[in-house]
């Protein structure tokens, strides 16, 4: 690609996104060490995550996401370090935590023989929201994706588009300060998958955070920073734009590789490029 | 050049959904055949079609040479399919699930093992295991092993890589690569459009339909328009700004920027000033290569 595009106009990006405002910091995590046994999940993970921002979070299988994750999410007590969410302390808050932030997967998030409207209800009902706030919610946000005529009907009958649109705007429904979401546009068209990120987009730009894990290297592109895990650490955390300079190469999967396979890392990639 | 499929006009309807509607197309001997698409585009109805587990409505299916419906005992024994869920026995050792298949093909693991060795050997220090204590790379590279076991002239593959980390990714491509030299033809489906750069051909589905077939670098050099990438930081502003201008065609979000078609094929005059006015900067503008999603988009809007 690099050969192929040629600047045409605007400014260069001597300060790119380095100057975008930081705000508050709604994650905390300082030598965070977690251990099952004698194996050793997390290793002194480090790294803050900022209000509003879209950060990626990604490793190969078994890097230790999802233990961080289940902590992060106050599901699961850290072996040591400090880990605080949302303004709340992971080892004392863990149920604060929980009602402070949303999630979403690929795989599950909506009841299927629930109508549209009644998952609404029953996730603004377990977040602990009045009748009166779900009912207004509920309106908004059928309105807001156009849903309105579709209130009524079971969650099976609807195309995965849809369904994928819905679960997100439920898993940020209570507003809350954090929303994670694995693998959000796995499968899904290439229109809705831009629908998608645009309501990501809003959402990030309202001051939610929102905490993106994916095995998809082109979904990390869209994210504000990344981090990368491996083995339990963390190897590499930055914009992409700074990660694929330092690693000189053209995407983030070309970076993610040469991180996760050393040595190979000149492997037949002129393919994958686009 | 030889042909191992021969699809046409093949239909499928579940109910009053239109699974695959009028699905022609023909895969060569020695190609990585793609089926590039979303879920429920009709990718997994196809290949089962195509593997003899299920009938068409309407349309012929040749493949290797057997029609799948009249000659389906016999086209059976030169197909691997790996299916898009795991489905060999959990309960079995990776060993036993290996000769199972190996015999119920009437042949042995012996017999084809340099075909499979490659990738067998990263799994024989767990020949023991049970199949359902594999970690999900492992398990993958096992239904794979189990699927050429019997030498197959064609191996159907449904979205071998969807839940796969990234290096298992590029690892199985790599062994995908290697099966022109057994001479087998590969036919494989995937919802991830960056994948589609490492077939020789893919086809583009989307609601039971074909959108175009081709290979991947005429796929992308069919996008019409001009198509160029907008960075600046603040996204969800940029893409309202860049779609609200007069002069713009097409702007939607990929990866970090923004991708967008305007009037004329040129960037507005002023558009850098245009952006200032409504608070973004640091804007940069490059004309881009159209990557095979932003074809994809296209098409779809058609």
């Amino acid at each position: 690609m690099k050969n192929n595009s040629k600047p045409v106009t605007g400014y260069p990006s001597s300060k790119g996104e380095e100057t975008m405002e930081r705000g508050e910091t709604v994650i905390t995590v300082r030598n965070l060490v977690k251990k099952f046994g004698s194996f050793v999940a997390n290793d002194n993970l480090t790294f803050e995550v900022y209000r509003g921002e879209i950060f990626g979070f990604l490793g190969a299988n078994g890097a230790g996401k999802t233990t961080a994750i289940r902590i992060l999410s106050g599901l699961l007590q850290p072996t040591s370090g400090e880990v605080r969410v949302a303004g709340f302390d992971a080892w004392k808050e863990s149920e604060m935590i929980k009602k402070h932030i949303g999630y979403m997967c690929q795989k599950f998030s909506l009841y299927e023989d629930l109508t549209v409207k009644e998952n609404i209800q029953l996730y603004g009902g377990i977040y602990g929201m009045s009748d009166e706030l779900i009912k207004e919610r509920t309106e908004a946000l059928l309105e807001k994706l156009r849903f309105t005529e579709y209130k009524d009907r079971l969650i099976s009958g609807l195309p995965l588009g849809f369904r994928q649109k819905l679960a997100f705007a439920v898993a940020v429904l209570h507003q809350p300060e954090i929303v994670f979401l694995d693998e959000p546009t796995g499968g899904v068209d290439p229109i809705t998958r831009r629908q998608f990120w645009e309501m990501i987009y809003e959402t990030a730009d309202s001051g939610i955070t929102v905490f993106v894990t994916t095995h998809y290297m082109d979904e990390a592109e869209y994210c504000d920073r990344v981090s990368i895990m491996s083995e339990g650490r963390i190897v590499a955390l930055d914009t992409p734009e700074n990660l694929k300079k330092q690693f000189n190469t053209e995407s983030i999967e070309e970076v993610f590789i040469s991180i996760a396979r050393p040595g190979k890392s000149s492997i037949n990639l002129l393919n994958i490029n686009q | 050049m030889k042909t191992v499929i021969e699809a046409e006009e093949i239909s499928r309807n579940f109910g009053k959904v239109k699974a695959l509607d009028n699905v022609t197309f023909s895969v060569n001997e020695g190609e990585i055949f793609g089926f590039i698409g979303p879920d429920g585009a009709g990718k997994t109805t196809l290949f089962r079609i195509v593997t003899t587990l299920l009938l068409p409505d309407s349309g012929t299916m040749k493949v290797l040479g057997f029609d799948s419906i009249k000659d389906f005992r016999e086209l059976r024994k030169h197909i691997g399919y790996m299916p898009g869920r795991f489905s060999l026995y959990p309960d079995l050792s990776v060993e036993e699930n290996l000769n199972f298949y190996a015999t119920v093909f009437g042949t042995t693991v012996n017999e084809n093992y340099s075909l499979i060795e490659a990738i067998y050997k990263h799994l024989e220090p767990f020949r023991k295991r049970l199949a359902r204590d594999l970690s999900g790379g492992m398990k993958q590279k096992l239904a794979l092993s189990c699927a050429l076991i019997h030498r197959p002239r064609l191996l159907v593959l449904d979205e071998p890589t969807t839940g796969v980390d990234a290096v298992s990714r590029v690892e199985f491509w790599e062994i995908l690569q290697g099966m022109k030299e057994h001479n087998i033809t590969v036919l494989v489906s995937t919802p991830y459009m960056d994948e589609a750069m490492r077939c020789n051909r893919v086809a583009l589905i989307q609601q039971g339909q074909i959108l175009t077939i081709d290979t991947p670098d005429n796929i992308k050099s069919g996008f019409r328009g001009k198509l160029f990438k907008i960075k600046a930081p603040g996204k969800f502003k940029l893409i309202n700004a860049v779609r609200d201008h007069h002069n713009t065609l097409s702007a939607y979000p990929f990866g970090d920027s923004v991708h967008a078609t305007f009037f004329n094929d040129t960037v507005p005059e002023d558009f850098v000033n245009y952006l200032t006015m409504k608070g973004i900067e640091n804007v940069q503008i490059t004309e881009s290569e159209a990557h095979i999603e932003d074809r994809f988009l296209e098409l779809m809007n058609i």
